[in-house]
């Protein structure tokens, strides 16, 4: 126990020792955290709207202001030339074309369906899905009006009608930023620690000092334990920092329980060094380190559920992401931080964390020769 | 000089695919002795030596150190040897002192001797001035001393010095040789490999090694009467030479 | 000239040599290439849902099936009283739960219209709006039918769409671009900045300062078979993703490689500028992979439009150099779209290119001084 602590000991000075490094794995979180958590949302606003109007009667006007006075659109471009629409599009000005043809409010009167032409750019595919969503919406409303003021033009009795109401639990107002903070901090210390474990152990093996740590009677568990205890404080410590600053800037509400969450984090944090460590062994020098890390941080970073819902990936993807750690942080934060959801309705992820961390750990430990 | 054997090697052969670094060494280290281990580069010195210390596995043979297996008990030998390899191996960005206390506290020492022994070691060395310098910012001639300073602090019963002295200046060399010296004294095993020749001299043995064999074993009186040579050097150009 | 060929050469043998390096710098990028091609996505399918019915009429039983049948949903669990929503949400499987008022069904025909409501997990903000899009949308489809059975035309105002450049809706349309940018500048940014730094880092670099080389010419012969290297690669990418999956060059294809030669010498200065500032190799990695990897995410549209971020960040984005090697690669592949429409974009990453390369040279001679 003492050789650990003293081993330990020199992994922090040599941390700290670099001045660069020493801030930096406290200053980059917190900076990029209050940096990127606004920015992130896929709340729709201000759809850049171009009309093509070729009706020009009060009806196709009467439609513009609907759209226009909407939050989702923001009214642009107008143009008779469905030529220079399609211009405005490529050049990226305009997200929404909507043509209106000759003839619409005189069929619009007249009980004959009006129909207009919507042009989306579609290269984003999920927006493309949300605007047209929206604009169906304001169709709706707008249908919903001319249905109030001719009752006698259209036909029959009432059409029978479900409307839906849309609540949202534990964040009712579908604010980003308590979604983004725990996700953002877990990304930022998932990869200071990763890195900076594994190139500190290719280093040594670079340089040649683990030779001389070999030739002692220093064993095995003992050394990979101090190279992972370092980073695990580290890691923990930049989370409450980053928990705190959230809780002050971006009002995250905290549910759960705090003890839950860092143990959660001390397990997953386990996992990650592990993990590092392991591949750690496969590289001669910190260049292959960094190109393998490269590789398996982007993997298990974009896998992980935070920036695209893990249910569109296909299953083969999802069952990949059962050995992936990230993932499952990036759900257990969210559970206990946002939900307030206990260690039982969490258990299962916190099990096969666990499992991970172990696991990843024993091959580090059984990988890591002193002996060739 | 016939104290009791340290190491005792027999058989031993190391094999790296085909080639043949080690093609069945047998000897003995005697207690308290110096043992000059002499070759080329490319003899298959620096393999026998990690084999000794535990840090790489004999492919057949015995070998025996301080009374454990190398194979079976490789962690045991680790605890009674202090090592120091030519590709220099302290910690750069850590201070002369924390490397100090880092193998103090590997070894087991407790804080108050860790406290002493470094204490002592800087004074011995006039290093007080040193102490929290960065080793990166010392000499090469500083560095050598001590790291083989630290390889020894734990008192182990043999030490291995792995080309100690390559590219320092002489008068560094010199005073490197009387740590040497003194070390021996203190009844610690000092196993020292060199390709400066002249050092071979203040050996009590020296073996030369030659394409994974060794070719000659003696005191360097004996080996030199018996090549009818003046110098070790002459010696080893009439071995690696032959006829 | 003769000399710093033969540097050039040295250089490349010194990564060809080394074949996990190679793997690796021709592996990578491929691989993750076809990872995200096929698995980052955002379109909503097979997402957990429940119900809670406590009405259970003929409407009910209608509105469940065609949620369910959609493909877009899953039924995780049939609920019978509020507490167990809470409970349900918690677990996290069940992203919402579809609430059937008591006598659903008669008073839709009673009064001519009822309200079904929808409780999602807001933990998840985007899952959440979308799966209350798209309930939403199957249940303005399922008035229409329901309007249109009984007879009678009802006349109203119906869109009709037309989804530009990406007819089909696939996720691989916007994917792709932003994961070539992105590994593009990483992978650039980290070899150039940790090849440089190594030099410094051993020693090594001073043997060759003093050598005839100029330092000019040490960083060039450096960079030149990473500029070689990463221009193939963006070949391979591009042919993967044209063979893999179908996204063919639909503009020019010259004027694509020249924006990713352009793209990459950009992504090369950033990185020799990253050397100078940092002196060991943990120093550079950390701020090529740490530092530049989650705003190279986020910040560049790659995932997340700028236009939907608060106004500040649009000036703040504008630094990222991605932001605009994206447009420019979306323009060319998939609109189709000729130099007119990106000339801009290309001029700022230019001035990029110009700006690191400068500021490379003044640390440089600083430090020399």
């Amino acid at each position: 126990m003492r050789t650990i602590l003293y081993l330990i000991r020199k992994e922090f000075l040599q941390i700290f020792r670099n001045k660069f490094i020493g801030r930096a794995i406290f200053g980059v979180p917190i900076i990029q955290m209050l940096i990127l958590v606004p920015a992130v949302t896929f709340e729709m606003k201000n759809i850049s709207l171009c009309i093509v109007d070729k009706d020009m009667t009060p009806e196709s006007r009467g439609l513009i202001s609907r759209l226009d006075g909407s939050t989702f659109f923001h009214y642009r471009y107008t143009t008779f030339s469905e030529s220079q629409a399609r211009q405005l599009m490529n050049a990226n000005k305009c997200t929404l074309v909507l043509e209106i043809p000759r003839g619409f409010g005189k069929d619009t009167g007249n009980g004959i369906p009006g129909r207009i032409m919507a042009s989306i750019n579609a290269i984003n595919s999920s927006t493309a899905q949300l605007t047209w969503a929206y604009l169906n919406g304001v169709l709706r409303d707008y249908n919903a009006d001319i249905i109030r003021q001719n009752p006698g033009s259209l036909s029959g009795q009432p059409v029978p009608i479900i409307q839906v109401t849309n609540r949202y639990w534990y964040n009712e107002k579908l604010v980003y930023s308590h979604y983004m903070v725990p996700g953002i901090l877990g990304i930022l210390v998932t990869a200071i620690g990763f890195i900076l474990a594994g190139l500190n152990m290719v280093r040594e093996k670079e340089i040649g000092t683990i030779e001389q740590i070999n030739v002692t009677p220093v064993r095995k568990y003992q050394f990979i334990i101090s190279k992972m205890a370092p980073f695990l404080i580290i890691g923990l410590i930049d989370l409450a920092l980053g928990m705190v600053l959230g809780k002050l800037f971006f009002k995250v509400p905290f549910e759960g329980s705090v003890a839950l969450l860092f143990l959660c984090s001390t397990i997953f944090l386990i996992a990650i060094l592990g993990f590092a460590l392991f591949i750690s062994t496969f590289a001669g020098t910190q260049q292959q380190f960094m190109f393998i890390a490269f590789f398996c941080m982007i993997i298990f970073i974009l896998m992980s559920g935070i920036f695209t819902p893990l249910e569109s990936m296909p299953g083969w993807a999802q069952r990949v992401d059962l050995v992936n750690p990230v993932a499952y942080i990036m759900r257990i934060n969210r559970m206990v931080i946002l939900k307030g959801s206990t260690i039982s309705d969490i258990s299962r992820d916190i099990w096969s964390l666990v499992a991970i961390a172990v696991s990843f750990t024993f091959f580090a430990v059984k990988r890591y020769r002193k002996t060739a | 000089m016939t104290g009791q054997s340290v190491i005792s090697v027999s058989n031993l052969v190391k094999k790296f695919g085909s080639f043949v670094a080690n093609d069945n060494l047998s000897f003995e280290v005697y207690e308290g002795e110096i043992f000059g281990f002499l070759g080329a580069n490319g003899a298959g010195k620096t393999t026998t030596i990690r084999i000794l210390s535990g840090l790489s596995e004999p492919t057949s043979g015995k070998v025996v150190v301080a009374g454990f297996d190398a194979k079976k008990e490789p962690e045991k030998i680790k605890k009674n040897i202090g090592y120091m390899c030519q590709k220099f191996s302290l910690y750069e960005d850590l201070t002369v002192k924390e490397n100090i206390t880092l193998y103090g506290g590997i070894y087991g020492m407790s804080k108050n001797l860790i406290r002493e022994r470094t204490a002592m070691l800087l004074e011995k060395l006039s290093f007080q001035a040193w102490g929290d310098r960065l080793i990166s910012s010392l000499p090469l001639g500083f560095k050598q001393k001590l790291a083989f300073s630290i390889a020894i602090l734990h008192e182990p019963r043999i030490v291995y010095l792995d080309e100690p002295t390559g590219g320092v200046d002489p008068i560094t060399r010199r005073q490197f040789w009387e740590m040497i010296y003194e070390t021996a004294a203190r009844g610690i095993t000092v196993f020292v490999t060199t390709h400066y020749m002249d050092e071979a001299e203040y050996c009590d043995r020296v073996s030369i090694m030659n394409e994974g064999r060794i070719v000659a074993l003696d005191t360097p009186e004996g080996l030199k009467k018996s090549y009818n040579a003046s110098s070790i050097e002459e010696v080893f150009v009439k071995i690696a030479r032959p006829k | 000239m003769k000399r710093f060929l033969g540097f050039v050469k040295k250089e490349f043998l010194h990564i060809f040599r080394d074949y996990r390096t190679l793997i690796i710098l021709f592996g990578i990028p491929a691989a993750q290439i076809m990872i995200f091609g096929y698995v980052v996505s955002n379109d909503l399918k097979d997402a957990g849902v429940a119900f809670l019915d406590l009405s259970r009429d003929e409407v009910t039983q209608k509105l469940t099936d065609k949620i369910c049948s959609s493909g877009f949903f899953r039924l995780t669990e049939t609920l019978t009283s509020y507490n167990d929503i809470d409970k349900i949400l918690k677990k996290g499987k069940t992203k919402a739960v579809i609430v059937f008022q008591k006598d659903f069904g008669r008073d839709l025909f009673a009064e001519g219209k009822t309200t079904m409501s929808v409780i999602a997990d807001g933990s998840e903000p985007n899952m959440a709006t979308l799966v209350t899009n798209y309930i939403t949308a199957i249940t303005t489809d399922f008035n229409i039918e329901q309007a249109r059975a009984p007879g009678g035309a009802v006349s109203l105002i119906s869109a009709q769409v037309r989804m530009f450049y990406n007819p089909s809706l696939q996720g691989h349309y916007m994917f792709v671009p932003g994961v070539i940018t992105l590994i593009m500048i990483l992978i650039c940014a980290l070899m150039t900045s940790v090849t440089i730094t190594r030099e410094k880092e051993f020693g090594t670099m001073e043997v060759l300062l003093v050598s005839p080389l100029r330092p000019t010419q040490i960083i060039l012969g450096k960079v030149t078979p990473y500029f070689i290297l990463s221009f193939i690669n963006v070949i391979v990418i591009l042919l993967l993703s044209w063979f893999v999956f179908g996204l063919p060059v639909k503009g020019s294809l010259v004027l694509l490689l020249a924006e990713s030669m352009l793209y990459i010498l950009m992504s090369l200065s950033l990185g020799i500028l990253i050397s100078t500032v940092s002196s060991t190799m943990q120093q550079a990695i950390f701020i090529s992979m740490v530092g530049m990897m989650l705003p190279t995410i986020l910040l560049s549209g790659f995932i997340y439009p700028i236009e939907n971020m608060p106004w500040i960040y649009n000036w703040v984005s504008a630094i990222m150099p991605p932001r605009y090697f994206i447009i420019i690669i979306k323009d060319i592949m998939i609109k189709g779209t000729g130099f007119a429409y990106i000339w801009k974009e290309t001029l700022i990453l230019a001035f990029m290119t110009m700006v690191f390369i400068w500021l490379s040279i003044r640390n440089f001679r600083i430090r020399l001084h």
